[in-house]
């Protein structure tokens, strides 16, 4: 709808299209050789996991350190029902953060190497975190809470057994939308010397078209793959009886 | 369609990567060679100017996107909102184009739109469509069964009551979408410079390695973003007037 341009009027895939798809699988599949690398061979299933993983443990590693920092604070101000200013101020002020000035900055700044990068997608995971945690654990029915007070739980039983579980749908709303886009910042991460998938894409005279496509793909499928992993995962953590609730 | 309306602003798409800050390269060297400066006023000062068209860029890479994603999925919202068996599939469908990582977006699309701007505006604008759709449809069910029956009883038809009732009243989530989506869209808008849609990026990627260069784009992103929100905001008092009223 919005393509409009040369040519583009055909919503059937064209040759040229399909032959790029093939290109790309066959870039993710076998070794091809580059025209810059002097005869070594780029691309291929090797190349391709090993790209996957590093993208996927500095994905994890800046969500467990967003997690270790925004977390207990979320959980912590939520509960006590302060600093609500803070908490959802955060939030919004974490969407305008630009992902590129960000990791950028933080290579130009501090160095690059995988705990600069981790630092720097930490960042972005805070504030989705702390505020659905703040949020989720607000709106928490304070029936509930009075409740478990009157039947003896401590201050931190009651965050424990009583909030956090009700706050889990709102919780891991959070904790989903910062996983997705640390990973789709940790895309751009090979500027900052830490080489993931994105860097089939960033490196377009190294990779080629095809490179770039496969690179695209590749971190599409990532995406998709981890966001519907954490659904399962609320799903598992989300009690009966809000299930039955509607959302 | 877009790049018809847009002729004029697009021809200058690209172009200012080439020697963006190159010939100046001389004056900045005193400061540049202070890599421990975390800001160069002098050459900030003499170099602003620069910024301005990469700046113009991004609002309109912000705008066009926004608008597309606000136009597509109002009317997904409405259609889902008269037939309710459509929510969970839309729902589903926008989520994945949400999940889909921008960057990869744009070269999933290269193949079929190339490098430029429309690539960017698709793949931005598809971002936004779950964000405005969600909240579009909380707005409109949210709307108190009572004020649909008393309108009905004053007989309204079925599109009156939509459009004179529910899509007022839902107006505050559908805005609160908006905002949601606009900001997210000017951070996200940095990357477009990947697929050569010009914007902010092209300036921090064409001088990664210098700070000043970086704040002065990333904090321009950050001023457009503010600028967005408050501008959103300010519509949607303008849009209702009845809340301002109840609220003095």
């Amino acid at each position: 709808m919005a393509a409009g341009g040369s040519g583009m009027s055909t919503l059937a895939l064209p040759q040229p299209v399909l032959a790029s798809i093939e290109g790309a699988i066959e870039f993710i599949f076998t070794p091809q050789s580059s025209s810059v690398t002097g005869g070594k061979k780029v691309g291929g299933l090797e190349q391709v996991i090993e790209l996957t993983v590093n993208q996927l443990e500095v994905t994890f590693l800046a969500l467990a350190l967003a997690l270790f920092v925004a977390l207990p604070i979320g959980l912590y101000l939520g509960h006590r029902g302060a600093g609500e200013l803070l908490a959802i101020g955060l939030g919004n002020a974490g969407r305008a953060i630009p992902e590129l000035a960000l990791i950028a900055f933080m290579a130009a700044a501090i160095g690059v190497g995988l705990l600069n990068v981790t630092i720097a997608l930490a960042v972005l995971g805070i504030p989705p975190i702390l505020t659905n945690a703040f949020v989720g654990i607000r709106q928490v029915d304070r029936g509930a809470v009075d409740a478990a007070r009157g039947m003896g739980m401590s201050e931190f039983e009651i965050l424990r057994r009583v909030e956090m579980p009700l706050a889990v749908p709102t919780l891991m709303t959070g904790i989903r939308g910062a996983t997705i886009n640390i990973l789709a910042t940790a895309t751009i991460a090979p500027l900052a010397g830490v080489l993931t998938l994105g860097d089939f894409i960033i490196n377009r005279n190294v990779y080629g078209d095809d490179g770039v496509l496969a690179g695209a793909i590749l971190v599409a499928l990532l995406a998709l793959v981890l966001e519907f992993a954490l659904a399962g995962l609320q799903r598992l953590l989300t009690s009966k009886g809000l299930k039955l609730s509607p959302a | 369609m877009i790049s018809a309306a847009l002729a004029a602003p697009l021809a200058a798409v690209g172009e200012v990567g080439e020697g963006f800050f190159k010939e100046r390269t001389s004056e900045t060297l005193p400061c540049q060679a202070q890599e421990e400066r975390l800001f160069c006023f002098d050459w900030a000062k003499d170099n602003i100017g620069e910024y301005w068209t990469p700046a113009v860029q991004h609002v309109e890479l912000v705008a066009i996107s926004v608008i597309v994603g606000f136009a597509i999925a109002f009317v997904l919202a409405l259609l889902a909102h008269r037939r309710r068996w459509l929510q969970p599939p839309l729902l589903a469908a926008t989520g994945v184009l949400y999940t889909i990582p921008s960057i990869a977006f744009f070269f999933l699309l290269l193949p079929i739109t190339g490098f430029g701007r429309d690539s960017a505006v698709i793949a931005l604008s598809a971002y936004t469509l779950q964000i405005i759709y969600r909240n579009m449809i909380a707005g409109l069910a949210n709307v108190p069964s009572s004020v649909k029956d008393a309108a009905r009883g004053m007989g309204l038809t079925d599109r009156q009551i939509l459009w004179k009732i529910e899509v007022p009243l839902a107006t505050p989530e559908i805005v609160a979408g908006l905002r949601i989506a606009t900001v997210s869209t000017v951070a996200l808008a940095t990357l477009a410079v990947f697929i050569s849609a010009g914007g902010l990026g092209k300036p921090i990627y064409e001088f990664i390695n210098f700070k000043t260069n970086i704040i002065i784009a990333g904090g321009l992103a950050i001023l457009i973003a503010i600028a967005f929100d408050a501008i959103l905001f300010g519509l949607q008092r303008l849009a209702t007037p009845w809340r301002r009223a109840a609220a003095e």
